[in-house]
């Protein structure tokens, strides 16, 4: 490791470690991160369009279609 | 079917505003306390004085929390964009797909370096440097808040696109009249001093708190006086972007002006109503009065909506209904427009496939002819174009009201700060930290205006939220609304409660 690279390395490590209302702050986002991305978006968020689509054509053609549909008339 | 439909548009449109709600409670506070925390490190490298250093480092560390609280809170409405709001997603993903991407590889590459200076570096990098840091932090935070403003108030007024009806999407025509749109640099002006305002009330709320207990007395009046000062010049600056932003919206979204002032029928010499009680049962079209009591303030409205005051504002009957006589389409007869709108792009759609191309350059003559009123087409009643009147009404007035007191306070605050006798002014305190409070509830009263008061655009006049929308179960929409519901609550009273015993331990931590 060159010495810039490990000076570097060394500024976050000890700032890390010096943190005190910081580590309950980083254990609430990694958290957080991990509900977000590996339950909500994985289970409850899927992307419609590229979950029922394979390619940009067919995601085209069924938005066209969407917009394409009358409203029922009152 | 057509039930369904609205029952899962109403509850996507929960969905994304519970979100946008909670994020906008952690966001305002980002923007405006790294300026402060800048200007009270500025004085701490100017003058030498250790006390300003340990006044800083408080702040950042309020600063820090709300901002760990907060980061990343605005995914999730990105993940909604792709499930709930596929339509919409696919339309405008041209215009802003990649600059929302570039702005969030700068922000995290502006957080990485330079947070990490900010909250480690104090003893490891020279002042001046360090200084620099926490400067591009306010800097930064603010410019990455850009792009996501310049898409709402893209969809506010859509300029510097055109419709390509083979991908169905809006494809960006001009990128200057995009970023800057009027609606959109005033958006984005008004927002952030807005944001200025909160944080600055945050500041003085909270120093106001340490003075009413008797704690930490001196470093509580130097971030009174600081924070203040920014929010007497950030509440002027926002009232001056708000009267702009009020003028654009008289001229491209009239329709959302007359809901703010409970105006049905347009009138020469408008009066701006200062305080009212809204007629709840007053639909566009009937006889019955708008308002129950009214405190009205003659030729006000039409001098803010044209600069005029004599001026004719239009009112919800006249842009539903039209008013020939002052040269008004409404609704009515826009929606005619934009169902020849929609069965052109069918009919295009069809011939293309069927690979006819002389009716579909025919069917697209048609479709540019009247595309501007795209989204009236999907409209299946004229007042289905009001948005909801009372809700906008009371958000807007709540708005203007506290955003009339708070300048007050910064200059009480300023003028018993300057006389000495601050700490003695208990009502004062008081007042100021119960302004934290109702800080929060004018940045939410702002964006309810902005955002209810365009309903039932998703893109002004060219697409519903019906049609934005995609075709899930509602059922689903609502679990997730609860589950999101139960993690921003738990998000923010962690907030809370690391921020009470951060304040409770004080700058001596």
């Amino acid at each position: 490791m060159t010495s810039k690279a490990k000076q570097l390395y060394l500024f976050y490590q000890e700032g890390f470690r010096s943190m005190l209302v910081g580590r309950t702050l980083w254990k609430i986002i990694i958290l957080k991160l991990f509900i977000m991305f590996a339950v909500l978006k994985i289970f409850f968020f899927p992307n419609y369009l590229k979950e029922n689509f394979t390619n940009d054509g067919d995601r085209a053609r069924h938005v066209l279609e969407s917009l394409t549909i009358m409203p029922p008339s009152h | 079917m057509e039930d369904q439909i609205l029952n899962t548009v109403n509850w996507a449109r929960a969905q994304f505003a519970l979100t946008a709600m909670y994020h906008w409670i952690f966001v305002p506070l980002t923007l405006g306390l790294s300026f402060l925390i800048a200007f009270f490190e500025s004085i701490y490298v100017k003058t030498g004085n250790e006390e300003w250093k340990k006044l800083t480092k408080f702040w950042m560390t309020i600063f820090g929390i709300n901002f760990a609280i907060g980061v990343a809170t605005g995914i999730i409405m990105e993940f909604q964009f792709g499930t709930n709001w596929s339509n919409y997603s696919w339309m405008v993903g041209d215009i802003f797909g990649a600059p929302l991407a570039i702005e969030g590889i700068f922000a995290f590459f502006l957080e990485a370096t330079f947070f990490a200076v900010m909250f480690f570096g104090w003893h490891k990098v020279t002042k001046g440097f360090h200084l620099f840091s926490t400067w591009m932090v306010a800097i930064g935070s603010n410019l990455s808040a850009v792009w996501i403003l310049v898409a709402n108030g893209w969809m506010q007024y859509p300029a510097g696109m055109a419709f390509n009806p083979d991908k169905a999407r809006f494809e960006m025509q001009n990128f200057t009249d995009v970023a800057l749109s009027p609606v959109a640099v005033h958006k984005f002006t008004h927002t952030t001093s807005s944001a200025f305002l909160l944080a600055s009330l945050f500041v003085v709320g909270v120093s106001a708190l340490f003075l009413l207990q008797k704690r930490h007395q001196k470093m509580a009046k130097r971030s009174m006086v600081v924070a203040a000062v920014f929010g007497l010049i950030a509440s002027i600056f926002c009232a001056f972007t708000g009267d702009e932003a009020a003028f654009n919206v008289a001229q491209r979204q009239p329709m959302k002006l007359a809901a703010m002032e409970g105006l049905y029928v347009g009138a020469d010499n408008a009066p701006l109503i200062a305080a009212g009680i809204i007629n709840s049962r007053k639909k566009a079209g009937d006889d019955q009065p708008a308002f129950h009591q009214a405190v009205k303030i003659p030729g006000l409205l039409s001098l803010l909506a044209n600069r005029n005051a004599n001026s004719f504002v239009p009112g919800i009957d006249d842009l539903v209904f039209g008013n020939a006589g002052r040269n008004i389409v409404g609704a009515e007869q826009r929606m005619i427009t934009g169902k020849l709108a929609v069965a052109a792009l069918g009919r295009y759609k069809e011939a293309k496939a069927k690979g006819d191309m002389t009716e579909a350059t025919a069917a697209l003559a048609v479709f540019d002819q009247h595309k501007g009123d795209l989204g009236y087409g999907y409209l299946y009643s004229a007042v289905q174009a009001v948005p909801p009147v009372a809700t906008t009404f009371y958000s807007f007035h709540i708005m203007v009201v506290l955003g009339t007191l708070f300048p007050l306070i910064f200059l009480l605050v300023l003028y018993f700060t300057f006389k000495g006798t601050i700490e003695s002014q208990r009502w004062l305190n008081i007042a100021c930290f119960a302004s934290i409070f109702l800080g929060y509830v004018a940045q939410q009263a702002g964006w309810v205006v902005a955002e209810v008061g365009r309903q039932p655009w998703a893109i002004q006049g060219l697409l519903p939220v019906n049609v934005a929308t995609t075709n899930v179960a509602a059922s689903n929409v609502q679990t997730t609304f609860f589950i999101f519901l139960t993690l921003f609550t738990v998000l923010l009273l962690a907030e809370i409660r690391i921020m009470v015993k951060q304040i409770k331990i004080g700058p001596e931590a």
